[in-house]
């Protein structure tokens, strides 16, 4: 059957899916919107936890980056997983315990003051529509790429599927349409990268199969290595980066994803506080099946992308290579004009350049798996980005509902009313993110990845020491929270977009990277907080029972 | 009172130990001694390559589960004695 059948009924038959579970699942009070009413089953909750988490990214970019860096690839599978264990052990089952609806809710509570609050709110909407800009972008890239839309028809579809089931369902809505989700795109990611392990290895585990040997008795990765070096690029299983910049961006990464308010929020919906240490804990074996066979496929196709390509002639090469290159996600000019492809480290001999996203959308075709796989891939990549646009613009209607105005402007506001309000506020987010989706801010790319910074230069510290913290009080971590987002925000602005003098790499503070600053910006934070807090009056009797109170067994 | 005490104490020792495995797994042996591991092979990987894409994530699920085991059991454990 042709390929683009396949194509439209693997997404219809999902988006129907995503859809009857919206209508079935819709919310009718506050907390359903918010938290699902607060008893979503610690796998599902797991499961949705996973889809919420990985991203557009994760599915389609994060293999082929691996893929093309190597060991220095390393950073994002350990810092977008061990932040969970941070998450299960130093966050999910207080913030579950404290029971209430939102981020801001615990920093605005905790420190007791609607300044905090609103310091705490102000972050939230930073951090996530710097996040979901993203999103709608690649759901309308996957959407013009498989249905052959163009990328603002492909924004337009995605917007109104997720404003389908989020403004109607809300947290509830979202939560089961994202186990689907998560059910889909595991499903549409393993399936490829086992076809190609059996292929290569001979072992249908890719997480074995890539320290295997190939058909021709060599070890893969030693064989990898050696073709890199035969062209000149950086050894595939060691590093180029320094070793601290390599710490501090783990670091960022891990406790940015702590930090994230879409993620956090997702401990808010189950029952009780050993209900959200499980589901944290179900959440990372659900993520880590992507994410340890990421490495895998990184390791296959960039063996099968030099195999196929280097020295080969440009004519005769298989089909998918002439299709990728009308897409312009392959480039290549015969630099000498010898018919042959130079696929080299030096800029100035390389003739080919191709784009990290091809690593897994072309994958099936370069391993020459049936059509039927190939549009499981379109199914899945979708999924991902819409089950985390979907959790980011929960988070930012309910900042807006519950903790602007309900809290900030209007404490008086009835349940209904508020429900109005995050059902608009959700709405006005869809609009504006896929404002950004069919005209991206040309940093949409570079602030995804810092927005952990962002996460981590915040909401991180202020978070831990309420729990961790009796001493802790809102002059310290305001002070902190402020200091440590407009370091952050100053840092990124100037090395990304080149405000306030930019700069170059040789300009970075002690060497570190915008991506990595995200870490010190934290410390400082830390430091500001315990010593601001020093100098004023510790909490008062109230605030010393709740942190009790959180902190004691069920 | 006093049980609440040993029951969050119990917990903070709980938390140093794991967070102190989730330290050396990814920060010491992906990243901070990734090289000297590298000189050990386990069948086709170097040893400090798999830690840094594989092993790391793998201790942090099981660290999480451990985590998991060890606070219900002190759960159950202070539910008995209230």
């Amino acid at each position: 059957m042709e390929l683009q059948y396949w194509i439209w009924i693997a997404v219809g038959i999902s988006f129907s899916l995503y859809i009857g579970i919206a209508i079935w699942s819709r919310a009718s009070s506050t907390k359903e919107f918010y938290v699902a009413g607060g008893g979503v089953h610690p796998i599902a909750n797991g499961m949705a936890t996973a889809a919420d988490w990985m991203s557009a990214a994760s599915f389609i970019s994060m293999a082929g980056i691996i893929s093309f860096n190597g060991y220095d690839g390393s950073v994002y599978l350990m810092g977008w997983t061990g932040g969970y264990v941070l998450l299960a052990l130093l966050l999910a089952p207080y913030l579950r315990k404290f029971g209430k609806f939102t981020v801001p809710d615990f920093i605005g509570d905790r420190y007791y003051s609607n300044y905090a609050r609103g310091v705490a709110v102000f972050c939230a909407l930073i951090v996530s529509f710097t996040y979901i800009a993203g999103q709608m972008r690649g759901v309308g890239v996957v959407f013009s790429r498989y249905l052959e839309v163009d990328i603002t028809t492909g924004v337009v579809i995605g917007m109104c599927i997720v404003l389908f089931y989020a403004v109607l369902g809300g947290m509830k809505g979202i939560t089961y349409t994202q186990v689907a989700q998560y059910c889909v795109l595991i499903f549409a990611f393993m399936v490829p990268a086992v076809f190609i392990s059996i292929i290569m290895t001979g072992n249908a585990i890719p997480q074995i199969g890539f320290g295997a040997t190939g058909s021709d008795g060599v070890y893969l990765l030693d064989k990898l290595d050696g073709l890199h070096r035969e062209l000149g690029f950086h050894e595939y299983t060691t590093g180029s980066k320094s070793t601290l910049d390599v710490f501090l961006i783990t670091l960022a990464l891990m406790v940015g994803t702590a930090g994230l308010p879409h993620v956090i929020v997702r401990f808010f919906t189950v029952k009780k506080v050993s209900d959200a240490r499980k589901s944290a804990g179900w959440a990372l074996l659900f993520i880590a099946i992507l994410y340890t066979t990421a490495p895998a496929i990184a390791v296959f196709s960039r063996t099968n992308l030099i195999e196929t390509v280097s020295n080969k002639e440009h004519a005769n090469l298989p089909g998918w290579f002439e299709k990728w290159q009308t897409t312009g996600l392959i480039k290549f000019e015969d630099k000498n004009q010898d018919g042959l492809i130079q696929y080299v480290a030096d800029p100035e001999i390389n003739e080919l350049i191709v784009d990290a996203d091809i690593m897994v959308l072309a994958n099936p075709e370069i391993a020459k798996l049936p059509n039927w796989v190939i549009a499981l891939m379109a199914a899945g990549a979708l999924a991902a980005a819409l089950s985390t646009a979907a959790g980011l613009l929960l988070v930012i209607s309910a900042s807006v509902s519950h903790d602007l105005i309900k809290k900030i402007i209007n404490p008086a506001v009835s349940e209904k009313n508020e429900l109005i309000a995050a059902r608009l506020s959700a709405f006005g987010a869809v609009l504006l993110a896929g404002y950004f989706g069919v005209n991206p801010p040309g940093f949409v790319a570079a602030t995804v990845a810092l927005a952990f910074g962002l996460a981590a230069a915040s909401f991180f510290p202020a978070i831990v020491m309420g729990i961790f913290s009796k001493r802790m009080n809102k002059e310290g971590a305001v002070s902190g929270m402020v200091v440590g987002i407009l370091l952050m925000l100053f840092y990124m602005t100037k090395f990304k977009f080149g405000w306030f003098g930019g700069g170059t790499n040789e300009d970075w503070w002690f060497g570190i990277s915008p991506e990595g600053f995200g870490s010190f910006a934290m410390l400082v934070n830390f430091v500001v907080s315990i010593i601001v807090s020093k100098l004023t009056p510790p909490p008062g009797q109230e605030i010393q029972s709740l942190i009790e109170n959180i902190r004691k067994p069920n | 009172m006093k049980i609440e005490n040993t029951y969050w104490n119990t917990n903070l020792k709980y938390l140093v130990i794991l967070l102190s495995i989730w330290f050396i797994a990814s920060f010491g042996f992906g990243i901070l001694f990734v090289d000297a591991l590298n000189e050990i092979k386990m069948g086709g990987f170097k040893l400090g390559f798999w830690f840094a894409q594989q092993g790391s994530i793998y201790v942090f699920v099981i660290l999480i589960f451990v985590y998991i085991y060890l606070m219900n059991r002190l759960d159950a454990k202070y539910k008995t004695k209230e």
